[in-house]
């Protein structure tokens, strides 16, 4: 790991209007931090809360989700259910000892592919200051401790082989 | 005449209610005792670590190990008895899913050692003696296993054939993995020996289950007067069964008590608890951000209620130590 670390942010956008407004900072040519992983959903209310938990394992330092204003959804309440869930889900992360600025949630329409460059920016701002969350590698680092059992009953069982011989 | 299959079982971290569990076979345990050959259970026969070890390998046909791993002693024996046995079985909801030993990931394990053995109110230890690993004294060593740092299933720790589901696995349940031993019909490698449906299948009341939930308030059961014959979810409880894998028959729901997942979830899910909170949570009738939080508030503690079995075995696995 010799380069320097840059934060990984999974973001779940919407089909009709997050993912739109992505699409549209984009003809628009705004600047933008390029640190998201964008993966598009129909709906926010598609974003089942293992998929943000997941992406934490694999080794996301953050997760955003985006999806239409209250009210706006195509699919009439969808991101009311992905509203809810989040709420939940942001206290289940904080207490499972996940910063909370590494989820978030976000309204972002169509139209407002200006909206979508703040937030993108400000929030790899915000995980860059909290630094790498590397969940995978420390699923490595924890198992350590028992590598060096079975380095030591393998040691073990080859001093006694000759009994099974 | 032909050897009878060999059958082994040990435990870890766990309550000892998977061994009872055993015993609840009542008069058909002849049975199982009529066609196997139990070579080790440490809580009801006289056998030795030893014994274990001048077995060949794979010479064991059947291991049900029941618990969590915690400690470097599960572990060996884990790896033991892998070596020793065809199938490696993982028994119950803590050597499936981590159980309720796994809570523990929520905590380091300086917290736990301080707590148990200098803070718990009916501890009485001013010198603040801990239990060490190493003691020497006249010559003579005594040791200790290792406390991990991590509660882990039985397959973080070694490969598992097949899981037994339940806090505890039912009579029922154990009685048809033991058939299905001795006659050899067996699932694909990797299976939970239990039905591949949500409980809400089995479940009684399930006619009462509305098609669209609205929760406009969390209940905790010891402090409503509930319905005996309406769905738990309709009454506002915290029910997991729809997230969970019946099999148990919804034993919990015929006692009158909503389902806390003890079955883990379906093959379709990776992460019962995450799975529970989307559901639980997606049916909250209010709208408004206020709203929302003020009936999720009624679910105290997400991470005990949705991961009362499961932590271990979650996609987190424990907390991130902060830092």
């Amino acid at each position: 790991m010799s380069e320097a670390w840059e934060p990984r942010i999974v973001a779940f956008f919407c089909n009709w209007c997050t993912y739109t407004a992505a699409d549209l900072a984009g003809v628009s040519r705004l600047k933008y931090a390029p640190n998201l992983r964008t993966i598009r959903v129909m709906c926010s209310g598609r974003v089942d809360p293992q998929f943000v938990l997941e992406a934490f394992a694999r080794g996301a330092d953050g997760v955003l989700i985006g999806g239409c204003h209250p009210g706006d959804c195509h699919y009439i309440s969808g991101n009311y259910k992905c509203l809810r869930r989040f709420k939940m889900l942001r206290r289940l992360v904080r207490d499972m000892g996940i910063e909370e600025g590494r989820l978030r949630l976000e309204w972002i329409a169509a139209s407002e592919g200006e909206k979508l460059k703040n937030v993108v920016n400000e929030m790899v701002a915000h995980v860059r200051a909290l630094g790498p969350l590397r969940l995978n590698q420390k699923f490595a680092e924890w198992d350590e401790e028992m590598n060096q059992l079975e380095h030591a009953v393998g040691e073990a069982q080859k001093a006694k082989e000759p009994v099974h011989a | 005449m032909p050897e009878k299959p060999k059958i082994a079982f040990y435990w870890c971290a766990s309550c000892g209610g998977c061994e009872e569990s055993v015993v609840d076979l009542a008069e058909n345990i002849l049975d199982v005792v009529a066609a196997v050959d139990i070579v080790f259970w440490p809580v009801a026969m006289d056998f030795k670590v030893s014994d274990v070890e001048a077995m060949p390998d794979g010479s064991i046909a059947a291991t049900m190990i029941n618990g969590a791993i915690r400690t470097s002693e599960q572990e060996e024996m884990a790896r033991l008895l892998r070596r020793k046995s065809k199938y490696l079985i993982a028994y119950g909801a803590c050597a499936q899913l981590g159980g309720l030993p796994a809570l523990a990931n929520q905590f380091p394990r300086e917290q736990i050692m301080k707590f148990v053995y200098e803070e718990s109110p009916t501890v009485d230890n001013p010198a603040r003696i801990r239990p060490q690993t190493k003691f020497a004294e006249d010559g003579r060593v005594a040791t200790l296993p290792e406390f991990r740092n991590v509660v882990r299933t039985l397959d973080q720790v070694v490969e598992v054939d097949y899981y037994l589901p339940g806090c505890a696995p039912t009579p029922k349940l154990l009685a048809k993995a033991v058939e299905a031993l001795l006659t050899g019909d067996l699932p694909p490698k990797g299976s939970v020996l239990a039905p591949d449906v949500a409980l809400c299948e089995e479940c009684p009341r399930k006619d009462s289950k509305p098609t669209e939930v609205a929760f406009k308030e969390f209940k905790r059961p010891h402090l409503t007067a509930l319905d005996p014959t309406l769905c738990f979810l309709a009454q506002g409880v915290v029910c997991m069964g729809v997230a969970t894998r019946g099999g148990c028959e919804a034993q919990c729901v015929r006692g009158h008590m909503p389902c806390t997942g003890c079955f883990g979830p379906t093959s379709r899910v990776r992460d019962q608890g995450a799975k529970v909170l989307s559901s639980l949570s997606a049916n909250v009738a209010a709208e408004d951000e206020h709203g929302i939080e003020k009936t999720l508030a009624g679910i105290p503690d997400p991470v005990g209620t949705f991961y009362r079995y499961g932590l271990a075995a979650s996609l987190l696995r424990r907390k991130v130590s902060l830092r």
